[in-house]
């Protein structure tokens, strides 16, 4: 208790501690907030609840190490693990995914639930268990006589994060395709009868998200690092953040991301780096129990 | 069944062999003592899992070129039955079981890890099969009374307790009383951290220090830049991370990135997370503590010196030749050594006998002295700190078998 007190004390003491924490939330809920956005997309077009997200997310990761082992400059990484991870997105459709539409939530979960333990192992077999990062040659800048620092790698990251972002969402208004699946997502049975080719708009959506993911799992490669077994944080926290944005409210999960990697940052100053996902996940459970109450209001009226 | 027929026709060969020659025991009629071994091929111990593997595989080439165990007249091999135990404590007791109860097999080695250890010991004890391990360092190993469990490793809370002492050296050094120095902790919540932990703060205690941070990092660790800015506000003078090596890694990196400029940094597992390799410059002069090194003077008859040992190992194994042979290889392979010993003492293979010589070994090795205690653990041998000097690992504490002068205090880059 007197270390809750003594940290809560710091945070007035030094001010610009909240600068630091702030800024170092807010480039982490930027990357949570890429992968939710492909959790949302999945999960509102094709009702699965994907766990192997953060799989997806650590694969990509490990592509992108792999080509900077190989020589490559690590920022062409991300576009590549972009679109490895789709490849691997549309066999895994193929193959699993599209048996389980239109099943029950405990198939979808539970394939899923079998993907990612499954990338998680083969990932293992072929990189090992240690943990790895790209270490980008560039400077950190430093802010208020040195106390926060921003190194341009993570500002880099983040930049590319929002460019993914803004792509996915010009991509979702404008295209053909991208209305496809807004139209599946509205309503799969009416979309056919105009025409949708729906199998076609899952595979499409399927394998976006799991290149959105290796996206994110590229830049996060050069920013903080992975191990193959780390996927399980970044689904949590994408199902955090989506449950509590809802689905198909994209400025909701770019919120919600943005908010859980700062609220997580003052937590972990606060009551110590082990209840970091704590703060996620107790997020998760306030949002749920207000859902709850509105819903209940709701009816009532409607009754 | 190819196996099993070739094994049969060794065996074949073995029994005319000995009718031929009675008592000429040469290399070629060796008979084989069955050793047994849960480890993490899989899973996430997987790399330390292979790295004991490959330890216990050399002490075993290694015996049997220097002619084999010689127990009374007759001549034997190692020959170990290795299981997979996915790096899971569940399934590391099950196999346990399975060798000792369809394999028969009488003599274990150990699996990777403390908490492997702690799952299989339990199995090894019900039966009265002795285990001599080498990757599982928790103390808590050594106070619940086990009578077969052998470990010849020091065990964890003097990994980084050292520290504290070299701290208070510094500290007297340049006119500071050893009680003025703030020490901050970091650690894993698992057991293994937990007792280095313990042994920090213990002798944090013993200097009158004052522990100012005492932080437990999550299992998935990628980021401490909360903790590392408590450090930047509260500026302890010896800054002790252990988290394995994404502990390691994540702490070197952002000390680089937050330019945090504690005078000492000590960790665990630097060679494991490969940080002179990852972050180059950064990781200079960060403390790293470490089992053995190959600049120690130890030595024995098999390996040689331990720098004769590094360099056979990697003539042997390729894989290891662009970098350091760790620490966990070369205590796999003084577990056999021990074995060996103690066979060749009993001048038996009856299991009980084999025990009490274990518990009497009082051996010198390529990797330090071993003579367990009462309790299994090995008091002879103490853990080493090296600093990361220009990219390199140079013995700096304790001063016995210090090969560097330690730099202090640490400067930023």
């Amino acid at each position: 208790m007197d270390q809750v007190l003594g940290n809560i004390d710091l945070l007035f003491q030094f001010p610009v501690v909240n600068v630091k924490i702030l800024m170092d939330g807010l480039m982490i809920g930027a990357l949570f907030a890429v992968a939710a956005y492909g959790l949302a997309l999945v999960w509102g077009v094709m009702n699965v609840k994907n766990l192997a997200q953060g799989d997806f997310v650590i694969a990509g990761g490990y592509v992108s190490w792999w080509l900077a082992q190989k020589g490559l400059p690590p920022l062409l990484g991300v576009p590549i693990a972009f679109i490895v991870l789709w490849g691997v997105g549309w066999v895994l459709y193929k193959l699993v995914i599209s048996r389980v539409i239109g099943r029950d939530l405990f198939t979808s979960l539970l394939a899923t639930f079998g993907i990612a333990i499954m990338i998680a192992q083969i990932l293992n077999l072929i990189f090992g268990s240690d943990t790895q990062s790209i270490k980008l040659p560039y400077d950190t800048l430093y802010f208020f006589d040195g106390f926060v620092d921003v190194p341009i790698a993570k500002l880099i990251g983040v930049i590319m994060a929002a460019t993914l972002a803004t792509g996915v969402v010009v991509f979702m208004k404008k295209s053909r395709m991208g209305q496809a699946i807004r139209a599946t997502a509205q309503d799969p049975r009416a979309a056919r009868v105009m025409g949708i080719d729906t199998e076609k708009v899952y595979a499409f959506t399927f394998s976006l998200n799991s290149a959105i993911c290796g996206a994110a799992g590229a830049i996060i490669v050069m920013v903080w690092l992975i191990q193959p077994f780390y996927g399980i944080t970044y689904s949590i926290r994408s199902f955090v953040i989506v449950t509590a944005a809802g689905l198909g409210n994209l400025p909701g999960v770019i919120a919600a991301g943005l908010g859980i990697g700062a609220l997580e940052q003052y937590g972990a100053h606060i009551f110590g780096i082990g209840y970091q996902q704590a703060v996620a996940v107790l997020l998760l459970l306030l949002v749920l129990l207000v859902r709850l109450a509105q819903q209940r209001r709701n009816r009532q009226v409607l009754q | 069944m190819f196996q099993f027929r070739k094994s049969l026709t060794v065996a074949a060969v073995a029994t005319t062999a000995m009718i031929g020659f009675s008592g000429q025991a040469s290399a070629m009629d060796c008979g084989e003592i069955n050793l047994g071994s849960a480890i993490s091929l899989t899973g996430k111990y997987a790399t330390n899992g292979i790295h004991a593997k490959n330890g216990y595989e050399f002490a075993i080439k290694k015996i049997k070129e220097a002619g084999g165990v010689k127990v009374g007249d007759k001549c034997y091999n190692f020959k170990v039955t290795y299981y997979d135990d996915e790096s899971k404590g569940d399934r590391g007791a099950t196999l346990a079981e399975r060798l000792i109860n369809q394999d028969k097999i009488q003599y274990m080695l150990g699996p990777y890890s403390s908490g492997l250890t702690k799952a299989i010991a339990p199995v090894t004890e019900k039966y009265k099969i002795p285990m001599v391990e080498a990757e599982g360092a928790s103390r808590s190993l050594f106070n619940k009374g086990y009578k077969y469990l052998f470990a010849v490793l020091s065990t964890s809370e003097q990994y980084l307790a050292s520290a504290v002492a070299l701290a208070a050296e510094m500290a007297e050094k340049n006119g500071q009383k050893s009680s003025d120095v703030k020490v901050a902790v970091a650690v894993e919540n698992d057991p293994f951290s937990l007792d280095i932990r313990a042994g920090v703060l213990d002798d944090a205690k013993k200097f009158g220090m004052k522990v100012v941070i005492d932080e437990k990092l999550p299992r998935d660790l990628s980021d401490m830049s909360a903790i590392l800015t408590k450090v930047k506000l509260l500026k302890p003078d010896v800054l002790i991370v252990s988290g394995h090596s994404k502990g390691a890694a994540t702490a070197v990196r952002q000390i680089g990135e937050m330019k945090i400029n504690a005078p000492m940094v000590a960790v665990t597992h630097c060679e494991a997370a490969d940080v002179t390799g990852k972050f180059g410059k950064t990781a200079n002069d960060i403390l790293c503590s470490t089992q053995w090194a190959e600049t120690l003077s130890y030595k024995d008859p098999i390996f040689g010196t331990a720098a004769e040992y590094e360099k056979e190992f990697k003539a042997t194994y390729s894989e290891y030749a662009e970098k350091k042979v760790p620490y966990q290889t070369a205590q796999a392979s003084a577990a056999v050594y021990v074995y060996k010993d103690a066979f060749e003492r009993a001048g038996s293979m009856d299991k009980e006998k084999v025990r009490d010589a274990i518990s009497a070994t009082e051996l010198d090795t390529f990797y330090g002295k071993i003579k367990f205690s009462e309790a299994g653990n090995n008091l002879a041998k103490p853990m080493v700190l090296r600093q990361i000097q220009d990219g390199k690992y140079n013995v700096v504490a304790p001063s016995a078998f210090a090969s560097h002068k330690l730099n202090w205090p640490r400067k930023a880059e």
